[in-house]
């Protein structure tokens, strides 16, 4: 599995410095050449849905099948929503403030929770998605069915008078700025998780992955690390939901519904659940094959999920597993 | 009060049989098959087509319910999940497998309904109001159980499905085939949901979106009996249509919180037994 001794290091900086530089400088350049503007809406979709499934990964890590991540996606997009319009906070405010509060709900529902293991956890996760839609539709702050809409654009950011970010409605191209500040976030969320899987706290991960009573029986605190690691998860998930409501400037209860929960956890399973990096590719593919079958009209559902099961016979640990598959001993 | 026990135990025999095909799945293969509420959706649409279409006899309809769900789950075991649990490295890779079969079984949005097959309405004082269909198809699926339960129980491949369910390797040492047997019991688990699906079509009538809402019951009820085990199964499914017609009735001035009252009282029961009413604990 993935250690820190036998990992180079160059050729970890070069392939980084390779994905900054295609994400910040080549995509903006191909879309501005072809004139696709469309795209930016797609690629900072993937960004954020991957930054979502980054957190189920995480949960993957430990040995737990996350189907609930819809649900913190959800939460973090309200609570990001009520803040800017009801009390008026900055969205640069509401966003960390939306993944915080994500991850506060996970501590409180996993602890319980996290006890259960396998298909249990899997099958309680699903349910909360499912039960936070239903929260959503029937209380009061969050205006039911009819959601909360026109949420205004991210306003200005300044620091000691200094503009960091400006005010995304006065910028020409706000498409373009929220690629930006998505992709930020993408690779920020990524970087963390490398250092974090890469860290003592990844080793611990590993060893509850594969016993969970033998790592405790060595000293590792396997109750305390379980519901730390779920509500790292669900601050990532916070922090997708609350982007997304920014850039949709609404919110309603079926933004993130059992659909998307499956969508995050297909994602890391199509990437492969042992490569940091497979749910962004897995995210990235399943995203673009979904828009591409588009064209097909009502055989879309069917053809994309014909693929999906071709996909998982012929590939059963993921994408990722067939790329670094020759080249083990650099990557692995 | 009575009206409410009624209408809990009506829920409850449709919901048992849901929860029994996904614990039957469950137990032999270890598979969540996320697709049993769309099997579920299926088996309403051939009872639809065969009974509101062709206008053949209900029964004969609810036969080709079975029959279709039956053959369509030993080929999706035969052929999607045998192989992949063969050669997957992490068991977790069936569920992204039956996550692709739930979205390959549901394209389309339609409501579709059928003619009631029997007419009337029981009313006993104005107590307990019920119609009369509704009494029958309530007595058909407590019926099917008991069929379900006495065929695990007494015949030959109930036993060899239960020594299955119990222990994998075991069971094969002791001369059972156990391909065959996985093939059988995830027909029998799809022979189920389509059973169900067959009956409500003539109440609830039959849409293509209601596979993920059922699944997710059905998970529920699966948690609160115990996951792989046919008593917890059907004392799930009870207990969920209970909890639901008293929660309609006496939750209904407070808005739609039937479900998150029920979830919150689930992870506090959860808490404290995470197996399940009747599920084996771990280790």
């Amino acid at each position: 599995m993935l250690s820190r001794a036998d990992t180079p290091r160059l050729p970890l900086i070069l392939g980084f410095a390779a994905f900054l530089i295609a994400v910040f400088l080549l995509v903006p350049f191909l879309i501005s050449v072809t004139g696709r503007w469309n795209f930016y809406f797609t690629l900072t979709s993937v960004a954020l849905l991957s930054v979502a499934s980054a957190g189920v990964w995480l949960t993957f890590y430990i040995g737990r099948i996350n189907i609930g991540q819809g649900a913190f996606a959800l939460i973090g997009a309200y609570v990001s929503a009520i803040l800017v319009t009801k009390a008026g906070v900055s969205f640069w405010v509401s966003l960390p403030a939306a993944g915080l509060f994500a991850g506060l709900v996970a501590v409180v529902i996993g602890l319980p929770i996290l006890r259960l293991r396998g298909v249990y956890f899997a099958m309680i996760t699903l349910v909360l998605t499912e039960v936070v839609r239903l929260s959503a539709l029937a209380l009061p702050i969050t205006n039911g069915a009819k959601g909360i809409v026109s949420i205004p654009l991210p306003g200005e950011l300044s620091l000691f008078g200094i503009t960091i970010i400006p005010d995304f409605s006065t910028i020409e191209n706000p498409k373009l700025a929220f690629y930006y500040t998505a992709c930020v976030l993408m690779v920020v969320c990524f970087a963390s998780m490398y250092r974090i899987v890469h860290s003592r706290l990844g080793q611990l991960c590993r060893s509850m992955q594969q016993n969970e009573e033998l790592a405790s029986s060595v000293g590792v605190n396997i109750a305390y690390l379980r519901v730390i690691v779920f509500a790292i998860s669900s601050f990532f998930g916070g922090l997708g939901g609350a982007m997304f409501g920014a850039i949709a400037q609404s919110v309603y209860p079926s933004s993130f519904v059992v659909k998307d929960s499956i969508d995050f956890m297909l994602n890391c399973f199509l990437g492969g659940l042992g490569y940091v990096f497979g749910p962004m590719l897995g995210t990235l593919v399943l995203y673009f094959g979904w828009d591409l079958l588009f064209e097909l009209g009502k055989y879309q559902l069917l053809v994309y999920a014909g693929t999906l099961i071709l996909l998982i016979l012929v590939l059963p640990n993921g994408l990722l597993s067939i790329r670094f598959g020759r080249i083990r001993g650099l990557w692995k | 009060m009575e009206q409410v026990i009624v209408n809990g135990v009506y829920l409850g025999s449709q919901y048992a049989m849901i929860a029994l095909g996904l614990t039957l799945i469950f137990a032999l293969m270890n598979v969540l098959n996320f697709a049993h509420g769309q099997m579920y959706v299926i088996g309403g649409f051939v009872t639809y087509t065969f009974y509101g279409q062709f206008e053949l006899p209900f029964v004969l309809a609810l036969l080709m319910s079975c029959v279709t769900l039956a053959v369509l789950g030993a080929l999706i075991e035969k052929f999607l999940f045998g192989p992949v649990i063969r050669r997957s490295a992490r068991e977790e890779s069936t569920m992204l497998l039956a996550a692709g079969i739930a979205f390959l079984l549901v394209f389309g949005e339609k409501q579709r309904g059928v003619p009631k097959i029997v007419d009337g309405v029981f009313n006993w004082d104005f107590r307990i109001i019920i119609p009369y269909d509704r009494v029958l198809i309530c007595f058909l699926a407590i019926l099917s159980i008991v069929a379900f339960i006495t065929f695990m129980q007494f015949t030959r491949t109930g036993r060899a499905l239960r020594a299955i369910a119990q222990d994998r390797v075991a069971a094969e040492l002791m001369g059972v085939s156990v391909n065959r047997y996985s093939m059988i019991g995830f027909a029998l688990g799809a022979m189920l949901a389509g059973l169900v699906g067959g009956l409500l079509v003539t109440i609830t009538g039959v849409n293509l979106g209601m596979g993920g809402p059922t699944s997710i019951k059905a998970f529920m009820m699966v948690m609160i009996g115990g996951a792989g085990v046919i008593s917890g199964a059907i004392l799930g499914g009870f207990i969920l249509g209970m909890l639901e017609a008293v929660g309609l009735a006496v939750l209904s001035q407070y808005g739609d919180i039937t479900y998150l009252a029920i979830f919150v009282a689930l992870m506090i029961f959860l808490a404290i037994r995470p197996q399940g009413l009747m599920g084996k604990p771990w280790g």
